[in-house]
């Protein structure tokens, strides 16, 4: 069914509006856990009430973070039911699982031992609190997991098998979607990324205080654990955000080009490390795609291949094909999309007149082509590149602010360990900045991971456009804005409670 | 018994001796009310499960769909 550029355009919108909204709470706790954690530990092992006073305080920040942030994310859900119903059954049996676990998992894990760490602190041990600080970071580190783990599986479909007789795809193999590489890559950069935001986080308040000249000693102990937890997590997001950039270029490749506005394939490719792309660009002019640019030798090839000769295909080699590398066209992957539809089309004809043997052949013809089947929706080979301005300056402001915080990281850990952070004003203030900034690169981060992997639902197999409900854009339409508006309003209400908390500080939490 | 009591008296006085939690436990009340009873009852029908009755009915509908542009 063709559905209209409109009813898609805000279908997508209303995701994109949900996911980036939800995701502005996530990351927060992901981190925070830990660090709480890795606070109480401390209060623990010494006996420092101090320590306790300052895992209070940021168990209070977490707590309002999670209650603001709590069922943001379930109104994916309900998108999906309404307005990608299409989808929703297609992937079905693959999401069914994963989710459920999740939903077991956050409901046990963190429902239970959120109670005990709040409320518990004067009625069980110091050991099982303890216990249970450290299982509601493992338990909301947990439910990410598998979150991502279904992620994973759209930007690289495995293990599973497409039924043409229920139009579901069906799992066959757990361990592959569960290990998907893919998803084990995305699953660490993403957690490591939401430990690096509340590093900042935490480092951030904590500079407030300072500039302020209050809750000196709260501040500095914040700030040591913080900048430790960050320095250490974000070396890991490097080393993550490289794997992630790795399977990236085998299985997306068009993504990876996107991200780095590369045109024409080669080998030895660098990274631009700062670039203005030139607006007029177009797929098969001969014009240069930057007006200005910085670029590392060789760092793409290493990044994309781990070798620093590697070809690495532009989007030109990945819609027009390349011979010499083995890289086949849009137009012959259509091809061979077109021919999977018509084979299942067959397939369903001759199971209906109840010809078994003609529907049998219709199968097999339906498996040799269904690799490719998602490019028979396609109506020019054009519409298999995605918006690579908004792609590459999504990554590279990713990648520019992740740099600026392992800077961050050293210094403030370095004047807070020689005990002179209090004397660097410059440094609290980039600090304090450097808040939002975090959260920037978070937003920019998926939008890389989604808007780099268009025009799929799931790669290769389903555009967006097959994906979507039969269903009015006027009604889409109007639930984007109910969203905006509902959303707004707990932002600011999250906002307004947690600077009321943080202004009235440690001790009167 | 005496852990049932242990545990409810966790929440009861936990809850009761809540200062900000007080206004979080409204907000998130008010935020699942919108939801769940407003949002998803009136926006947000299952659609396949709204215009078909069994999983059969459903698959034919999104074969339907997937071969409508057979060549």
């Amino acid at each position: 069914m063709e559905h209209t550029a409109e009813l898609i355009d805000w279908s997508r919108a209303q995701f994109a509006l949900t996911a980036l909204y939800h995701w502005l709470f996530v990351p927060l706790t992901l981190g925070l856990t830990f660090i709480i954690a890795i606070m109480e530990t401390i209060y623990v092992k010494t006996g420092d009430l101090w320590w306790k006073k300052t895992t209070q305080f940021w168990m209070t920040v977490l707590a309002i973070n999670f209650a603001i942030g709590l069922a943001t994310g379930i109104i994916m859900e309900f998108e999906f039911g309404t307005n990608w119903s299409n989808y929703s059954w297609i992937v079905g049996d693959i999401f069914g699982a994963p989710l459920a676990i999740e939903g077991l998992m956050a409901f046990f894990m963190e429902s239970t031992f959120f109670a005990v760490m709040f409320f518990g602190w004067e009625k069980v041990s110091k050991k099982m609190h303890l216990i249970s600080t450290w299982l509601v970071a493992i338990g909301s580190n947990l439910s990410a997991l598998w979150i991502l783990v279904a992620n994973g599986w759209m930007q690289h479909p495995v293990g599973m098998t497409f039924n043409p007789d229920t139009a579901r795809n069906e799992m066959h193999d757990f361990a592959a979607v569960f290990f998907n590489p893919n998803a084990v890559s995305k699953f660490l950069h993403t957690i490591s990324s939401g430990y690096v935001l509340a590093s900042v986080f935490v480092i951030g308040i904590s500079a407030w205080y300072l500039i302020k000249r209050r809750e000196i000693m709260f501040a500095k102990r914040s700030i040591i654990v913080a900048a430790s937890f960050g320095l250490i997590t974000s070396l890991f997001m490097l080393s993550s955000g490289d794997k992630s950039a790795f399977e990236v270029a085998q299985n997306q490749p068009m993504k990876l080009a996107a991200m780095e506005g590369l045109y024409e394939g080669e080998e030895r490719a660098g990274i631009i490390a700062i670039g203005l792309l030139d607006k007029e660009k177009e797929l098969g002019d001969k014009k240069e795609p930057f007006i200005f640019s910085l670029e590392i030798p060789n760092a793409l090839s290493f990044l994309g291949y781990h070798s620093l000769n590697a070809f690495v295909p532009g989007i030109h080699d990945l819609v027009y094909g390349n011979e010499k590398h083995h890289i086949m066209s849009v137009s012959e992957k259509m091809k061979e999309g077109k021919l999977a539809v018509s084979a299942l089309s067959d397939y369903k004809t001759y199971k209906k007149e109840g010809k078994d043997t003609k529907a049998k052949d219709a199968l097999q013809n339906f498996r040799a082509h269904e690799k490719y089947m998602g490019y028979g929706y396609l109506k020019s080979p054009k519409d298999a590149v995605p918006n690579v301005a908004l792609t590459f300056y999504s990554f590279h402001t990713m990648v520019g602010l992740g740099t600026w915080f392992l800077i961050l990281f050293i210094l403030v850990l370095y004047f807070a360990m020689i005990n002179e952070i209090e004397k660097k004003r410059w440094l609290l203030y980039a600090a304090l900045w450097s808040i939002p900034l975090a959260y920037v690169a978070q937003e920019c981060g998926w939008i890389v991971a989604e808007v780099g992997r268009q025009p799929w639902a799931i790669q290769d197999l389903l555009p967006v456009g097959m994906a979507a409900s039969n269903i009015a854009s006027s009604s889409v339409m109007l639930t984007f804005w109910l969203f905006a508006v509902l959303f707004t309003g707990l932002l600011i209400a999250e906002v307004k409670i947690m600077l009321t908390q943080i202004k009235n500080g440690p001790e009167v939490h | 018994m005496h852990h049932l009591n242990n545990i409810y008296r966790l929440y009861y006085d936990g809850f009761k001796s809540m200062k900000i939690g007080k206004k979080l436990w409204l907000l998130i009340a008010i935020k699942l009310f919108i939801l769940f009873a407003i949002v998803k009852w009136i926006f947000f029908p299952n659609v396949l499960k709204t215009k078909f009755d069994t999983d059969a009915q459903r698959s034919t509908y999104i074969l339907e769909q997937l071969t409508q542009q057979k060549e």
